[in-house]
């Protein structure tokens, strides 16, 4: 994966495939590290599965035997100097929280977290929703699917192309302006 | 800067082109592959693309969703065209800048882009 935002859509994809009907994602840069949690309240994994599901001849899919998202995400945080654990629980749901140390050489960027948080919220089924909270040392905002809902109201899915595009250009500005903050407190 | 007011506009907009917005048999559907492979191999922007070309060319008819594996990951990204009354097509190794010609040629004009089709490529 070319960014950590590639990682945050994959594994993110995997607590809506998990039918979560509340998501949330995390990104928070703070003293150097960044730290990445998506916490759902989904079907959960069972002990014998989470013991080896960062190992990626493990998968709950059929078709074949290899699933390689949560070990590539793992690699990505441990090659910094970072960590990764997972929790989780039948029936109540699963957190993944991953550590980066943003100095480290083999840090990748953080990418484009606006167009991956678009196509989440995009991709959720009915019921479910996602709330994305960004934070940089002490500034932050939030966005949550269940606010775009309200006012979009009934019969507009957050997969249209139009409000896809919406979605993206204002998550980008907010993000801007809490890194507006942070230079100015710099400066 | 976009503002919730923004959306709220865009909902108005989009309440009025749903009237005269065709039925569900005529609605073209593209289904992006966006497991691991997929993801890896640069299907986000290949979305993307898909998404801002149709929302510039202002296309009523068109679902764009998301989709896990497809299982060829080798030949990702890659995108299945569902036109209705037309055998599903499979676009592979996309990239952002093929969208534009599938969109015009393909969804518009229901011509299929041979050279990208996993026929050709295999």
């Amino acid at each position: 994966m070319k960014d950590l935002s590639l990682n945050v859509l994959d594994i993110t994809h995997n607590s809506i495939s998990a039918e979560a009907s509340l998501i949330e994602l995390e990104v928070a840069e703070e003293n150097g590290t960044i730290t990445i949690t998506i916490k759902d309240n989904g079907k959960g994994i069972d002990p014998e599965m989470l013991e080896t599901v960062t190992d990626p001849f493990t998968t709950s899919r059929t078709t074949r035997k290899v699933g390689m998202g949560l070990p590539l995400f793992k690699m990505a945080a441990e090659q910094t100097g970072g960590s990764l654990e997972i929790e989780s629980t039948i029936g109540i749901g699963t957190e993944v929280q991953a550590i980066f140390y943003s100095n480290h050489i083999d840090c990748p960027p953080l990418g484009d977290m606006a167009a991956s948080v678009a196509m989440l919220a995009g991709a959720l089924k009915d019921g479910s929703d996602l709330v994305y909270t960004r934070s940089i040392e002490n500034s932050s905002f939030a966005f949550d699917t269940r606010q775009i809902k309200e006012v979009l109201g009934e019969g507009i899915s957050l997969a249209e192309p139009a409000v896809q595009d919406w979605i993206r250009e204002y998550i980008t500005q907010q993000e801007d302006a809490i890194k507006g903050d942070k230079h100015e407190k710099l400066g | 800067m976009k503002s919730l007011d923004d959306l709220k506009a865009l909902r108005e907009r989009m309440q009025k082109q749903m009237n005269v917005r065709e039925s569900d048999e005529d609605t073209i559907k593209v289904l992006v592959g966006m497991a691991t492979c997929g993801i890896a191999a640069g299907a986000r922007p290949v979305l993307q693309a898909f998404l801002q070309e149709i929302n510039k060319r202002g296309l009523k008819n068109v679902k764009v969703q998301q989709t896990g594996c497809i299982g060829v990951c080798r030949l990702e990204p890659i995108a299945e065209v569902f036109v209705p009354g037309q055998e599903k097509v499979t676009y592979v190794k996309l990239k952002p800048e093929m969208v534009p010609r599938i969109v015009n040629d393909h969804l518009v004009n229901k011509n299929v882009v041979k050279e990208y089709t996993i026929g050709a490529a295999e």
